[in-house]
């Protein structure tokens, strides 16, 4: 698997509140035996990380994910299913974070998993190992932790500017799965759901999500966009209703192909790197990364449910920044070269020096052994020194 | 007048200025119909609010004549009640106009004192006390509107606080003879002073602190308080006090019990009760419903029923007809009574919901607003007349509602054989006025659903090619109505009846 596949799911028009532009995607038949709940938890999350280290987080919400087939129950804002804790029981551990529900000993079929955080785990471990050959340059945390811990900021919905407005005041077309978040016309998060009903009750928690660094910006500098409005050209054609309606029709048919070009085309790159995570009946959790070449204008990072013949049953979209673009690039160059930092820098076109620079302002200074690399720049400038004509003449 | 006649033709300035000043009153009327400075679907209260008093003071100033004659307009109570408190603040400025302006302006206000409920006139009157507006003027408005009110006494237990604060205002001689002998100023200013009072309200207020059937002759509001002093259950409160509520308080209370008989409730306030109920509970009470929300509309008609000729309607119950927590459903409320009113005043009717329901008793505010669709539905049934009833926010997809009715026009209706209106019940902060389809749509405001035919009248206005003096004319012309015939003006009754009785 390489590329989205949405088929099933139609554009429709979008609807725009100042810098957010919100279009909605809509399904003609829901996904069968699938269903999204919504999950709130009471206190904070709980992960042990090694003996005596807990990471412990606040976590806004989260998401179960059912195909037990049993379609008959909507999805319901806050249910608590199968919980077998007391709800008043402040701290929850969450050993994965991709986790199977279970009840009294049997395993159900439903899958809790926060949202996108396994997207952002699948980022963030990028490389998680570290460096493979023990280098001189790299730094003994390094080599025995890899790069673990690392941490990422991103904004939640509330603090992106006009998007609570723009989901509070946003219509919900009928049949709606799904939603592509724009700030400042440029794609900021994908949400696809399987069925209408769970659409409506976790419409909301788009507030509640990660939203990246860019989004925040462009949505707080960004000005009002215009609406596309349709527009009808006057030709001596239209003589009766029929004509009139066929030009609206071609109106929005007009719409939804731009949009889908012109807009969401970077999404359906097929280019990104799938990995699955979790095989649940005859769909699949996966998560995506971007193939982080640089200079592209945006990338994403989410995670996808597909159903057996591989299309977009759940999807959720971050978008990362240039910056976090810029650090995947160079892990991933220094994956390919076996950490090595001459071959990478090489390979990058630029020298050893550079390259430890940027390693530094990637903020992975303390995977470097300053020792080794200081010993690495005296030895390799050592056969330059020759070559420019010195002071000592 | 004869100049505006041949704007068709080339424009000279004065009356493109005479253009733009029409187009500015008809975006008062407009705002002074809709907006009441409450949260809207798409608007805070405070946008609401600084919008609209920009508006007040940019027309005040501007066209003073026209301002109070807006009085005489079917315009909402908050916006009656500022227009008033405006031309009493700045007496000053009406002395540069002729003394004929003057008399026109007090006796506007006082006619719409007069419908104005009194809650909102006390309201008005402790305005303009904060404000320290107690020229004589507003002294003589005050103690005329008080000397005519049926019963001081219903007043002084009800809106106590209001008519003290009236009282002091205006230095009325409550402790003398003219008003109740003397009585209410001591209810008022010195109680306790007397043992027993004459007034029947007085005297039961008076035993009410005591004696639980005292409680049953005050009025519902008063008496609430008294029945959860003495602990009286509410259903039995309720059921004894049933007849000293006013329509809407036993509106409001019937899902607790009481009995009321809708066939006399106004159109809109039926609507919104509707709109309140569950859907089970609407389907089961059909009948009943049905026939009360028709019996509003025949009675809203009036004369009119049954002389529009073929009529199509377009109906908003998207989810911006929601409205906000203060207006709730309020934009759906008046699209349902549209609905009930244009079958009663047309001769054949279609109405096409934007959800594409059929049945008017179960819609709900929900899904987009594809209106450009709708209308092209609407416009197949060829009508004599089309009224789109809608907040103008057109997003399934944007615009077309806008490109249609112009080809419409343009293209396939030269003739005008079809005329279309659009009313909106949402205030635009953003816009100063209503949202507009298209520029060759007549728009008006709407606040009751009982005032379309009239707002049909002055939305013809609206089309751009009217002049100011034929505007004034309008004016001159409904000012007088009402003047005329404040009295015997069963429509403002009909909303505003009020007391205990």
């Amino acid at each position: 698997m390489n590329k989205l596949d949405m088929t099933g799911l139609t554009t429709m028009p979008a609807q725009v509140w100042g810098g957010i532009r919100l279009v909605p995607l809509v399904r003609e038949e829901p996904v069968d035996g699938l269903r999204l709940h919504h999950k709130i938890y009471g206190g904070y999350g709980d992960v042990q990380v090694g003996p005596r280290t807990h990471y412990l987080s606040y976590i806004p919400h989260g998401f179960v994910a059912d195909w037990s087939g049993e379609g008959g129950r909507s999805a319901a804002y806050g249910t608590q299913l199968g919980d077998a804790r007391p709800a008043c029981v402040p701290v929850r551990r969450h050993h994965r974070m991709a986790k199977r529900r279970s009840a009294k000993g049997s395993t159900e079929d439903r899958l809790r998993f926060l949202p996108l955080h396994l997207a952002l785990e699948g980022y963030l471990a990028l490389h998680f190992g570290g460096p493979s050959v023990v280098w001189d340059e790299w730094s003994q945390q390094a080599v025995r932790q890899g790069l673990s811990p690392r941490a990422e900021d991103a904004y939640a919905g509330w603090q992106v500017r006009g998007l609570g407005d723009a989901l509070r005041i946003f219509e919900i077309h009928p049949d709606q799965c799904g939603v592509l978040v724009y700030a400042a016309d440029s794609l900021a998060a994908a949400f696809v759901v399987p069925h209408p009903a769970d659409y409506r009750a976790l419409h909301p928690s788009l507030l509640e999500d990660l939203y990246g660094e860019l989004v925040h910006q462009y949505a707080y500098f960004g000005g009002p966009v215009p609406d596309f409005e349709a527009r009808i050209r006057d030709s001596p054609h239209l003589r009766t209703i029929a004509d009139l309606r066929a030009a609206a029709r071609a109106q929005e048919r007009t719409w939804a192909e731009d949009h889908d070009t012109l807009f969401a085309g970077r999404l359906l790159d097929p280019s990104y790197h799938f990995e699955r995570v979790y095989r649940m009946g005859s769909f699949s959790l996966w998560r995506f990364l971007p193939p982080f070449r640089r200079g592209e204008p945006e990338q994403h990072i989410g995670e996808v449910i597909t159903d057996h013949k591989g299309r977009v049953a759940y999807l959720k979209t971050f978008r990362l920044s240039e910056a976090q673009v810029r650090r995947g690039h160079l892990l991933n160059r220094l994956h390919d070269h076996d950490w090595h930092l001459g071959r990478t820098a090489e390979a990058l076109g630029t020298s050893y020096l550079d390259l430890v620079r940027r390693i530094r302002a990637a903020g992975f200074e303390s995977l470097l052994n300053e020792h080794g690399v200081a010993l690495a720049t005296s030895a390799e400038p050592a056969h330059g020194r020759t070559a420019p004509p010195a002071c000592s003449a | 007048m004869a100049e505006t006649a041949g704007t068709d033709a080339e424009p000279t300035i004065e009356t493109h200025a005479d253009l733009v000043a029409a187009e500015d009153v008809l975006l008062f009327v407009n705002a002074a119909v809709t907006s009441t400075g409450q949260r809207e679907f798409r608007s805070e209260a405070y946008a609401q609010q600084l919008s609209l008093s920009f508006l007040h003071e940019y027309v005040r100033v501007n066209y003073r004549s026209v301002y109070a004659a807006a009085l005489a307009l079917d315009i909402n109570d908050h916006n009656a009640a500022r227009i008033m408190e405006q031309l009493l603040r700045t007496a000053g400025e009406a002395g540069e106009a002729s003394d004929a302006q003057k008399r026109t302006e007090g006796r506007l206000i006082a006619a719409r004192l007069a419908v104005l409920p009194p809650q909102r006139v006390y309201r008005l009157f402790r305005t303009l006390r904060a404000a320290k507006v107690n020229n004589r003027r507003t002294r003589a408005i005050l103690r005329d509107w008080l000397a005519a009110r049926p019963d001081l006494g219903l007043d002084a237990v009800k809106y106590r606080s209001g008519l003290k604060t009236a009282v002091r205002h205006a230095h009325l001689p409550f402790g003398e003879g003219e008003f109740g002998g003397g009585e209410f100023g001591d209810f008022l200013f010195r109680p306790g002073r007397r043992v027993r009072y004459e007034h029947a309200f007085l005297d039961a207020y008076r035993r009410a602190h005591f004696e639980q059937v005292a409680v049953y002759d005050l009025p519902f509001t008063v008496a609430e308080g008294f029945a959860a002093k003495h602990g009286i259950p509410r259903g039995v409160f309720l059921e004894r006090i049933a007849p000293r509520m006013t329509r809407l308080e036993r509106l409001r209370t019937q899902r607790a019990g009481t009995k009321t008989d809708l066939s006399v409730m106004p159109l809109t306030r039926l609507a919104l009760y509707v709109l309140s109920l569950e859907m089970a509970e609407r389907v089961r009470r059909r009948a009943e419903l049905t026939g009360a929300l028709r019996a509003a509309a025949l009675r809203a008609a009036g004369p009119y029923a049954g002389t529009w000729g073929r009529v199509s309607a377009v109906l908003d119950d998207s989810y911006s007809a929601s409205g906000s927590g203060v207006k709730r459903r309020r934009p759906l409320a008046v699209a349902l009574g549209c609905h009930f009113l244009l079958e009663a005043l047309a001769g054949s009717y279609r109405a096409h919901w934007t959800s594409g329901a059929a049945d008017p008793l179960l819609v709900r505010p929900w899904g987009p607003t594809p209106l450009g669709t709708r209308i092209l539905d609407a416009l197949e049934d060829s009508p004599d007349r089309l009224v789109i009833v809608s907040d103008g926010w057109d997003n399934a997809p944007p615009g077309l509602a806008g490109e249609v009715l112009r080809v419409w026009r343009t293209r396939l209706d030269r003739d005008r054989e079809t005329s279309v209106v659009h009313v909106n019940p949402v205030y635009d902060a953003d816009g100063f006025d209503v949202r507009r389809l298209a520029p060759s749509v007549p728009t008006a405001g709407i606040r009751d659903a009982e005032d379309l035919a009239a707002l049909v009248e002055i939305a013809q206005f609206a089309e751009g090619r009217t002049g100011l003096a034929e505007l004034q004319a309008y004016l001159d012309r409904r000012t007088d109505r009402f003047l005329d015939r404040r009295h015997q003006d069963r429509h403002h009754q009909d909303r505003h009846l009020e007391g205990a009785r």
